[in-house]
This record gives C-alpha cells, structure tokens and sequence, in this order.
C-alpha cells in the first residue's frame, strides 16, 4: 500500500492554512454578529409582548388543566365515554362547518378568478409598465390587509353573515393568488406567445393560446393550495360575525362550554386535515400530469 | 411512397383526436362540477348580485369616510404606535420560538432520521392537527393560561407555526444530499455527529430563509391576533371598526400597510443574502 501524497513546499502551506483559517474567522465573525443581532432583537420583544416567565411556569398547569376540561362532559364523564352526549350538535355542527367549507371554496375560486383577470394585467411582459405597476399595488394592498379586517369592515357594509365572509376571502385570496400567478406568468416561455402574434393574433389570442396553457396547472395547484389557507381562515371569520362555524365556537369557549368547544375542534381538525390530504394528492397528480407533457 | 406516408399519418392521426377529445370531455366535466358547487355554493350563502350591489353604495360611504385617513388629534398616534410595536415584538418572539423547537422536532418527524415508524406517524399526526388548528383559536386558549395580552399572542403564533415550520424542517431534512451523511460514517461518525455535520449544515439555510418567511407572514398575522384580545394594534383596530371611527381605522390600516411593507423589504434582503451564503 505504498503510496506517494503530494506535500506542498512549507511556504505554500502556510499561505494556503492562513486563508483558511482568515476564511473560517470571517464566516465566524459574520455568524457572530447575526447572533448578537438576532439575541438583541429578542430581548427587545420579550420585553415588548410583556413575557412573564413566572405566569407562564405557575400557569403552564392550566394549559393541560385546560385540555382535561375539554374533555369531559358536564356530567364529569370523559367525552368518548359518551359520544351522542359529546357531539350532541352534531347536525348544527356539521351544517355550519359545511357554510365554512362553502365560503372557503366561493371565496377562493371568486379570488382565483379575479387574480386571474389581474395576473396577465400586473405581468411585465405582456403589458405596458404602467398599467402593470398600477395593478401590483392594488394586489399588494389586497393581499396585506389581513381578511378578517375586509371582513369587518364588510360587516358593516352588507351586514351579518356569510356574505362579507365570502367577500373578505375572495379580495384577500385575490391578493395572494394574484402575486404568485403573476410570478408564473413572468416566467413563461415567450416563444408560443411570439408565434401566436406572428400568424396575426391580438391580445387575447396571445394570452389564450401563447400564455395560459403554459400557466394553467401551475394556477390550478396554487388555487388548491390558498383553498387549504382558507377553509383554516374560514373556521374564524364567524369571529366577527362573517358566517361559518367561528361564531358558536366563539361562544363556547367564551362561555366555557368545554365539551363543545373539544367536539367542534375533531369536527375542525378532521375536516382540515381531510382536505389538506385530498388536496396534496390532487397537487401531486396535476405535478405528475405537467411533468408527463 | 407519399400515397403510404399519408396513408400512415391517416392511421396514426385517428386515434390521437378520440384520445384528445376524451381528455377534453373529462376536463369538460370537471369545470363543470367546479362551477355547478361555486354557483350553488353562492346560493346556499346568499351570495347574490342584488346583495352585493346593495351593500356596495354602503361600502363606498364607508370610504367616503375613511377620507383622509387620519386621526383629527394626535394624541393617540403615540399609543397605536406602541401597539404597533408590540405587534411586531409577538410576530418576532412567535416566530422565534417556533424556530426554536421546531428544528428539533424536524429531526423527530423525518422519515431518514427517526427509523420507528410509529414514532414518526404519530409526530406527524400530531404536527397536523397542530397546524389545522388557527392562530385566532389557540389565541384564546393561551388567554386561558396567561390571561389578556401580548404573550398570548406570541405563544399561539408559536403554537401554529412550531407545527408548520417542523412540517417544512421535516420536509428538508428528508431530502437533504446523502453524500455528507455518508462521509460523516465513513470517517466514524456517531448519529448526533451526522446530524450536525451531515444534514444540519445543508437545512439550516433553507429553516432561515423559511423562518423569515414565517416571520413575514406572522406580522400580518398579529395585526388582527388583537381582535381576542392578545394584544398588538388589532385591538385598537377592531375597537375603532366596531364604534365605526373610520377615519382612525383608516389610519391603522395604512400603519400596517407601510410596516408590513417595510419588514418585506428587510426580510426579502436577508433572505436573499442568507441564500448567497449557500450557494458561495
């Protein structure tokens, strides 16, 4: 196993291990600095949203306390001894978790259309600078202003009920989808748009036949995604009175009805969760489908 | 010879269109269930052009309003301004602590780290409900534990991203490159040494980037996390929409606009830089 390894003149080492080692110091340095950054941002807003350890560490036994409660039943029961008593709303439930699901999907889709209508309006390459800065403000505004503040303010405009919930999501959800269909659009492959406009086609033509079958599925799948933000959204825009099944879960735990509020939550998280693995499988195939293309 | 070739392309193009048309058909059909759910869906919720157009002369009186959005006195900019500040100290220490607990938690829940499959199921199942679970209801669950204010809020930001960052962690982790977790055994390293030198150096950029990520989204998130009463600028908000002070409500609004317009702008910078550190 003789074997000769190559041993640089001393000099040359010496130059190679101290850049190293300046290279190592000033990844260090670097670090260092981000850490004390970082460490001092954090002490600031401990002291900001006015951290009590000592509440936290005495309280912290109300947390499980707070979990027990959940789950027992006013007869003192644990809720699955009992399951008609533990979900005795159940048909009330399940209807207001379906108005939830409802205002989630028109508001998404509403949204998705209007993003739609403002992508190809806000992308850089398709239309002049101007009109594309003026659209990207107004999906920026949308999309910062969060959706239970549109769906006060809707409120109060078109009164209780699903509607201004339905019309919160659909203008936030414009705003989110709007920027990542934008950012789609922009990415594109300018040669079929080219060719469309080379046989003569106008704008339209350009974006139906040169743009949108490109973008289609990436639309479809970002749709699913912000359907998954918004049902999760939806649960608590009754909050304010906007439809859904916030409002009585509000109330039940306002009022400490426990074993309704744990039996909503199963309802709640089932239904999330159900629809979050519908949706990644449903994503997984439209993935599959555009890398078969 | 040209007689055969079209003869060819006549064969071979009929199948191809059935094919198509049949695909055109199913994509038919499912625009159509997705549109016959959005309109019905409408109904069911009232959802109506009449409505809307009745609420909207209201809508535009509401922003007559708000006109020009800002407070007649001075003298409560410096409150909203504090609260604005909390606001921004619960998205930070929530997102902080998420970060803290869920890079350990990561590891827990990846499939090529922890080999007992119950163990990871369970994380996962876990992390899920965890995460469907919004930010507004463990806000009122924490008010239970540490009463009215902005640590409640931090805490249940915490709580909702902790399970959506460990998801992400998770995520990276599995498909980190395999050839530093082997060189790390290769020159006799134990488990924990190919978990810090193996996997932890190539997911901790793509966990920063994500935190800051988090902490972009957080502070919109905590803008409205008030409107329960856990603190932050939300509360005023809520307050000044509920007794219809438009103009004040108005001005909170564009507060939140320009902060969450200015984090973006640092956040984007780091991130881009965080991401240039790896790649360099």
């Amino acid at each position: 196993m003789a074997r000769t390894v190559a041993v640089l003149p001393e000099a040359q080492l010496a130059a190679l291990a101290g850049a190293y080692r300046q290279a190592v110091a000033a990844r260090q340095r670097q670090l260092l600095l981000g850490a004390v950054v970082f460490l001092l941002a954090l002490a600031v807003s401990v002291m900001g949203a006015e951290v009590q350890p000592a509440t936290f560490f005495s309280k912290i036994g109300n947390f499980t306390s707070y979990f027990d409660r959940l789950l027992t039943l006013d007869s003192g029961a644990r809720v699955w001894t009992d399951p008609v008593e533990w979900f005795w709303g159940l048909h009330r439930w399940l209807r207001l978790l379906g108005e939830t699901l409802l205002i989630a999907y028109v508001g998404t889709l509403s949204g998705a259309a209007l993003a739609f209508v403002g992508c190809f309006a806000a992308s850089r390459n398709l239309v002049p600078t101007w009109l594309c800065l003026v659209v990207r403000r107004v999906l920026e505004m949308l999309r910062t202003v969060p959706d239970l503040v549109f769906a006060m303010i809707f409120v109060v405009a078109f009164g209780l009920g699903p509607l201004p919930g339905v019309l919160a999501l659909t203008l936030h959800s414009a705003g989110t989808l709007g920027k990542l269909f934008t950012e789609v659009v922009e990415s594109i492959d300018l040669g079929p748009v080219e060719g469309v406009a080379a046989v003569g086609g106008s704008w339209l033509a350009r974006v139906r036949f040169g743009a949108l079958p490109q973008v289609l599925s990436n639309f479809v799948s970002y749709t699913l995604l912000r359907l998954e933000i918004n049902v999760r959204g939806a649960t608590v825009i009754g909050f304010v009175g906007a439809g859904g099944i916030g409002e009585d879960l509000l109330i039940a735990i306002r009022k400490f009805f426990y074993a309704d509020v744990s039996a909503m939550l199963v309802l709640i998280v089932l239904c999330v969760m159900l629809l979050d693995m519908a949706s990644e499988r449903l994503r997984h195939h439209l993935l599959a489908l555009e890398a078969g293309k | 010879m040209t007689g055969s070739l079209r003869a060819d392309f006549l064969t071979s193009a009929g199948p191809v269109p059935r094919a198509a048309s049949g695909g055109a058909l199913m994509g038919a059909a499912v625009a159509a269930l997705v549109l016959a759910t959005y309109i019905g869906g409408a109904v069911v919720l009232g959802v109506t052009p009449g409505r809307i157009f009745a609420g909207l002369g209201r809508l535009g009186t509401v922003f007559a309003l708000m006109l020009p959005p800002w407070p007649d006195s001075t003298a409560h900019v410096p409150t909203y301004l504090g609260a604005l500040g909390q606001t921004l100290a619960i998205a930070f220490l929530g997102t902080s602590l998420a970060g803290l607990f869920a890079l350990p938690l990561g590891f827990l829940a990846a499939k090529n780290v922890v080999a007992g499959r119950v163990l990871h199921f369970l994380t996962r199942r876990v992390l899920d409900s965890v995460r469907s679970v919004d930010t507004l209801i463990w806000a009122l669950i924490w008010i239970n534990v540490v009463g009215l204010g902005p640590f409640a809020g931090a805490l249940a930001i915490a709580s909702t991203d902790l399970a959506a960052l460990a998801k992400l962690m998770s995520e990276a982790i599995e498909t980190a490159d395999e050839g530093p977790v082997e060189a790390v055994l290769a020159c006799g390293g134990g488990r924990l040494a190919v978990m810090r030198f193996g996997i932890l150096p190539q997911v901790l950029p793509v966990f920063a980037s994500q935190a800051l990520y988090f902490f972009e989204s957080n502070t919109r998130s905590a803008t409205i996390i008030g409107i329960v009463g856990a603190g932050g600028i939300g509360l005023y908000l809520s307050e000044m929409i509920r007794v219809l002070e438009w103009r004040e409500a108005a001005f909170l609004i564009l507060l939140v606009l320009v902060t969450v317009a200015v984090i973006d702008a640092i956040s984007r910078r780091l991130r881009a830089a965080i991401m240039g550190v790896r790649g360099s």
